[in-house]
């Protein structure tokens, strides 16, 4: 029997508050590694897990903090990515809305492995009710000394600050991420030189998501091979996934990394709605590639969502119904990413606006014949031309639609209109 | 505290006085509703940086608003999940009740109306955040109850957003 640990407290009275995070062998982990562990040990902790990176990309996270100089003259940054804005996921503002204690606990673990005194939480500005709690937690774990000078009567140093973002998608890119730190317009940085090397205010920086964070304590406490006896061996772990769309009980559920996004679906989620079949799910927030019904019984994990042509990505999984129209679909991720194209470079910037022009054309009836070639050109234009994963999640996302749902595409062409409207 | 002190008390987070623009332009806009040119210069005074900085984060990112907005800024999320909860009659219902289109602002200068990227609050399709506040699965009765409440609160914005003593992030 799967037992959840990250939402062990986001259904609990008070679960925000240190008490009750406390009383559920809150800090416990902190306690652990500052009496027992030298930070190499604990980066071999985490190698040994496997975990990793639960923002979109699956790095792994041990291997990620290995990167970074042991011996440097410049102080070293965490960075946590809290600014969640790939569509379709919601785990990380429900983690710092109502279990904050555990983020916090992630982080101080995290920069004891790494060697960082501060850490810079990036939180999208929206997020409102999730800063006031963190803020309320760092105030709480500041006055009992798991914050500050000296923690628990070591000689590590920690102090974590708030950095509220104000709506930009690309934020969620970690050098984007960094630049928006330093007071710039949020785009990205050429690599190398990695955040490892030189990251925040040219520093050595580790960038980890939420959610990442918040399974280093567990690690800890419970040992690395508990985490990866969880799901398939080279992407093991507990897991958040969000469900929402077309189905009857959305929400957020922890499961075994590996869970197949059929019973994810289907059991958990209860199905479709009422009179209604499934027709695509995305499964793992808009940049992941869709994935028609008939490919459901694919297990939810890095590696298999790759193998079947899509991503695990942010585990935004988002159903469809036969009600919905993909072309419309469609239309409306492009539309997003061409919002959000930070504009630095040419191939996402003007070619999300052209594949949004022939998107709209086809969705209202006023498509040519020629403009699915033309939209496959400008897919090819666009990915791996481009400077970050922005362009290439549109681009991704929208070969699948046009390989699984031609036939929806052609029928607007030929019908000149919506088949479903 | 003025202004001054809040944006300064900010600062003190970075060790680069660029890095606390942000922080100062959300502080700016609680204070005065919206940023126009001469509160965007006084930032730049208050934090020594050049004023091309602050004027390049105030028309990036999407939450400075360079124009007033109105008292409530009801803004309606259209993103996919969304949509896939019919967010289109939301917005639809909300054009015609308050009179206006998408974009605009009500005449009385009590309602602005937006769609916006993903609100991170997809459990609770279709939502909409107003001020600080987010409201989730929405259906027209409750779009019209929402603005009955908020009409109410007119005359005490203390709840609505930008008037607010306190802004958190500062």
């Amino acid at each position: 029997m799967f037992e959840p640990v990250l939402l062990k407290n986001v259904d609990v009275r008070d679960g925000h508050l240190l008490p009750t995070y406390e009383a559920g062998g809150g800090y416990q982990a902190l306690a652990k590694v500052l009496r027992q562990d030298t930070p190499d040990e604990v980066i071999d902790l985490v190698k040994q897990s496997n975990l990793r990176g639960r923002g979109g990309a699956g790095f792994p996270t041990g291997m990620k903090w290995s990167f970074v100089p042991k011996r440097v003259d410049k102080p070293k940054y965490l960075c946590c990515n809290a600014d969640e804005g790939e569509p379709g996921t919601f785990k990380d503002r429900i983690i710092m809305e109502r279990d904050p204690h555990q983020l916090i606990e992630g982080l101080a673990v995290s920069a004891y492995a790494i060697g960082a005194e501060i850490a810079y939480v990036y939180i999208r500005g929206e997020y409102v009710t999730a800063i006031r709690r963190l803020e309320q937690a760092i105030a709480e774990a500041s006055s009992k000394g798991y914050l500050g000078t000296r923690i628990l009567g070591s000689d590590f140093n920690f102090t974590v600050h708030i950095h509220r973002g104000a709506g930009a998608y690309i934020c969620g890119e970690e050098t984007a991420m960094l630049e928006s730190l330093e007071g710039k317009r949020a785009q990205p940085r050429l690599k190398p030189p990695f955040p490892a090397v030189a990251g925040l205010y040219a520093s050595p920086t580790v960038i980890n998501n939420v959610e990442t964070l918040v399974c280093v304590p567990h690690i800890v406490v419970r040992g690395a091979d508990w985490f990866r006896g969880i799901g398939p061996d080279r992407s093991p772990g507990p897991k958040l996934y969000c469900l929402s769309g077309q189905v009857r009980k959305p929400g957020l559920y922890e499961l075994p990394m590996g869970i197949s996004l059929r019973e994810l679906v289907e059991e958990h989620a209860g199905g479709p709605l009422p009179g209604h079949k499934i027709k695509a799910v995305i499964p793992g927030g808009v940049s992941a590639p869709v994935i028609p019904e008939r490919g459901m019984d694919v297990g939810m994990d890095f590696d298999s969502l790759a193998a079947a042509g899509s991503m695990l990505g942010s585990a935004g999984v988002i159903v469809i119904d036969d009600a919905t129209c993909m072309v419309k679909v469609a239309t409306r991720i492009i539309e997003f990413f061409h919002h959000e194209s930070c504009g630095k470079c040419t191939p996402c910037r003007e070619g999300l606006n052209w594949v949004v022009k022939v998107l709209r054309r086809i969705e209202a009836g006023e498509g040519a014949p020629g403009d699915l070639e033309q939209l496959e050109k400008l897919c090819k234009g666009i990915f791996g031309n481009t400077f970050c994963a922005l362009g290439d999640g549109a681009a991704m996302g929208l070969r699948a639609a046009l390989v699984h749902f031609r036939d929806e595409f052609s029928a607007h062409i030929e019908e000149r209109r919506c088949p479903f409207h | 505290m003025t202004m001054r002190e809040k944006i300064k008390e900010a600062a003190a987070r970075y060790p680069d006085q660029r890095s606390a623009i942000m922080p100062a332009l959300l502080i700016a806009q609680r204070q005065h509703g919206y940023l126009p040119g001469p509160v965007l210069e006084e930032v730049a005074d208050i934090l020594g940086v050049e004023r091309i900085w602050v004027y390049e984060l105030a028309t990036f990112y999407t939450l400075f608003h360079t124009e007033p907005v109105g008292m409530f800024h009801l803004q309606l999320c259209d993103n996919v999940s969304c949509m896939l909860r019919r967010s289109e009659d939301l917005l639809r219902h909300l054009e015609e009740v308050l009179g206006i289109r998408k974009g605009e602002t009500t005449p009385d200068r009590l309602f602005t109306l937006s769609t916006v990227e993903c609100l991170g609050a997809c459990e609770m399709a279709p939502v909409m955040q107003v001020g600080d506040a987010y409201h989730g699965d929405l259906d027209i009765a409750r779009i019209d109850a929402l603005l009955d409440r908020l009409r109410a609160e007119k005359g005490h914005p203390a709840g609505a957003g930008h008037a607010a003593a306190a802004s958190p992030g500062e």
